[in-house]
């Protein structure tokens, strides 16, 4: 694969949304353009990691301008895992949305598109001002996606969500100025080490890095993500969660490995900050009664094995981290997809009203445990390799306080996933089932944005014909124990999107080998950066 | 020196609004706010170096740094846009202060 050709995998997302702006009008058509490029960009990202897996760095600066005020484009192994897998869930979450219908929401897919040309901009940029820019191409059609799908309380977690990127999308920039104010330029080549021989350099790299933190939803700054993804749609939070606070992850990895060359002074800080989010994430979800609300605080407690890689910064430790990074990508969007898939079919996803969903979705049920088991870090599946290399890594590092909380924070996760399983799936059947069955009509509604009476009317004009949809098996089968209760309401399309995802997370963990030594030449490319500085800097 | 306190007055400014509980407020917080940062990444460059930087007439000892300019032109156009998608949150639903019933 050729160098010149990474900012294309930026531009045909871009071109193909500016396209299907003015193709509106047929629904296959929109389908169609929305899954080509993430097909495209999960190809290339396939060819890249071919090209990179031997250490190879391809870096590329946009129509050849000098270094310094060029675009740069640089990929290396971490790059093409990291993007590889974004391309894998932008297409499973389109897919999920083209089978529940909120694909059918004006401009779903032009977002979708910007979003993710967004995201393989951010993965793949070489310099802190385009990482800026790049992260705001990918929140802006966040935003509209957060506040067009979802219930009624999407955009009150609209307003919070943009407040909080916003915020920190500024402290962000203020970061890079004071960067380029103190070490006068803001490519990442050429601040390789800057940060370990400067302390204002490190001064100015934390401001980023603190905007970053955020982002990613590091305790104490992870409350906007746990009130804000719960309130939009099914499909939408299990892109988000993909996504977003992943790429800050990345940048975090990046940003430390190449600015701060891996500095040991700073890392207990890491150390602290990222314990406390397993702890408080996991502590979180014990007392929230949602599925979805559960998995998003558990979303936050994983974010800290995952940054614990780059607090340990042993080639051991990184190499786990990335492990950790690819499986929780992969993990977490099958869990809020079959999950979704239960939101879809019976309206909601409140625990105390869901039960016995294991007899009438046998397949469903079979995706959630594995990936329950597998975010628990059970074997067969990945999450047991993940962890194990971490904690193993941790040992290796001696720091037993951080072994302790991880395996601590795991049984915890078990725990938790095993109250969704034991309510949701092995549970009772709730009595008033029938009733709410058909009140989640409004999820995918297509109101236009900000207009709650239109979402209400909707509601009321979809809420009837559910309802009688519904009362006929109910009216042929008054005892729960008859063929209703047992009758699948998932449709195989919906269902697809969590199994082939459990599957990947199963496949991961039983070739674990394969995608290990791939984390390890990342991590390698982490701990040697010069390679990277060659590759940006050496033509 | 002007420009440390005008960051300083802009900051702090725009900190208090955002602390507030109207999302008006809060949109006319971060507008100050996007400005203090504006005026961060001018300060990068270096101030006292004005002449207009054009490859064919200008001193490179006088010339002033067009990156950060082109930052603050980049970063206005991306605060002038979130800027506008708030307003338009703030106008979608009037109730600023009480948390949903569910």
């Amino acid at each position: 694969m050729n160098a010149a050709l990474l900012p294309l995998i930026v531009a045909v997302p871009l071109l193909v949304a500016a396209l299907l702006v003015v193709l509106d009008d047929s629904p296959a058509v929109r389908r169609w353009l929305m899954i080509l490029p993430s097909v495209g960009a999960l190809a290339a990202g396939g060819l890249m990691i071919a090209e990179t897996a031997d250490g190879t760095v391809l870096a590329h600066n946009v129509s050849l301008w000098p270094n310094g005020i060029a675009i740069p484009f640089v990929a290396d192994a971490f790059t093409a895992l990291v993007l590889t897998t974004t391309a894998l869930l932008t297409l499973v979450a389109s897919a999920f949305a083209i089978a529940v219908g909120t694909v059918r929401a004006r401009y779903f897919p032009v977002l979708v598109l910007v979003l993710s040309a967004g995201v393989y901009g951010a993965l793949m940029t070489g310099d802190l001002f385009n990482l800026f820019v790049f992260i705001e191409v990918m929140l802006l059609p966040s935003y509209g996606l957060l506040a067009m799908t979802g219930g009624f309380t999407r955009l009150t977690a609209g307003r919070l969500y943009v407040t909080v990127n916003l915020l920190t999308s500024t402290i962000f920039l203020a970061g890079v100025g004071l960067i380029y104010g103190v070490a006068g330029t803001v490519n990442l080549a050429e601040l390789a080490g800057a940060a370990h021989e400067s302390p204002l350099v490190a001064a100015a790299a934390g401001v980023c890095l603190l905007a970053l933190s955020v982002k990613a939803a590091v305790v104490p700054v992870h409350g906007w993500l746990t009130r804000a993804y719960p309130a939009t749609s099914p499909a939408v939070t299990a892109l988000f969660s993909g996504l977003h606070t992943k790429v800050a992850i990345y940048a975090i990895y990046r940003i430390y490995a190449v600015v701060f060359d891996g500095d040991s002074r700073y890392l207990w800080i890491g150390l602290v900050v990222f314990s406390a989010t397993m702890v408080i994430g996991v502590m979180g979800a014990v007392g929230q009664d949602t599925t979805r609300s559960i998995l998003v605080f558990h979303m936050v407690s994983q974010i800290g094995y995952i940054l614990l890689g780059v607090a340990l910064f042993t080639p051991l430790g990184l190499m786990a981290g990335i492990f950790y990074l690819i499986h929780h990508m992969i993990v977490k969007a099958s869990l809020f997809l079959s999950t979704g898939a239960i939101e879809h079919a019976y309206g909601h996803s409140r625990l105390d009203r869901l039960g016995s969903i294991a007899r009438r979705e046998p397949i469903l049920a079979a995706a959630f445990l594995g990936a329950a088991l597998s975010l628990a870090g059970l074997p067969p599946f990945s999450g047991f390799v993940a962890k194990l290399s971490l904690v193993t890594a941790a040992v290796d590092a001696q720091q037993w306080a951080v072994v302790a909380t991880a395996v601590a924070v795991s049984l915890v996760t078990l725990m938790s996933m095993l109250k969704i399983w034991g309510t949701a799936f092995w549970g009772p059947k709730p009595d008033d089932e029938e009733e709410v069955a058909g009140s989640g009509t409004g999820i995918d509604s297509q109101a236009p944005l900000g207009s709650p009476a239109a979402t209400a009317e909707a509601d009321g004009g979809a809420a009837p014909a559910t309802q009688t949809a519904v009362a006929a098996p109910a009216a042929t089968a008054p005892r729960p124990e008859d063929g209703s209760a047992t009758r699948s309401r998932v449709r195989p399309a919906v269902l697809l999107p969590s199994v082939v995802l459990t599957l990947v997370t199963l496949g991961i963990g039983l070739g674990a080998e394969g995608l290990l030594s791939l984390s390890s030449q990342a991590a390698a490319g982490l701990l040697d950066t010069s390679a990277y500085v060659e590759a940006v800097i050496g033509r | 020196m002007t420009l440390a306190l005008s960051i300083g007055i802009l900051v702090a400014g725009g900190v208090f609004m955002l602390l507030q509980r109207g999302m008006i407020r809060i949109v006319l917080g971060f507008i100050m706010l996007s400005h203090a940062v504006n005026l961060i990444l001018m300060s990068a460059g270096v101030t006292s170096r004005r002449d207009a930087p054009l490859m064919a007439t200008a001193d490179p000892a006088t010339a002033a740094d067009p990156l950060p300019q082109a930052f603050v032109l980049t970063a206005i156009v991306i605060a002038f846009a979130i800027t506008i998608y708030m307003l338009t949150l703030a106008v979608a639903r009037s109730d600023d202060d009480t948390e949903d019933p569910s």
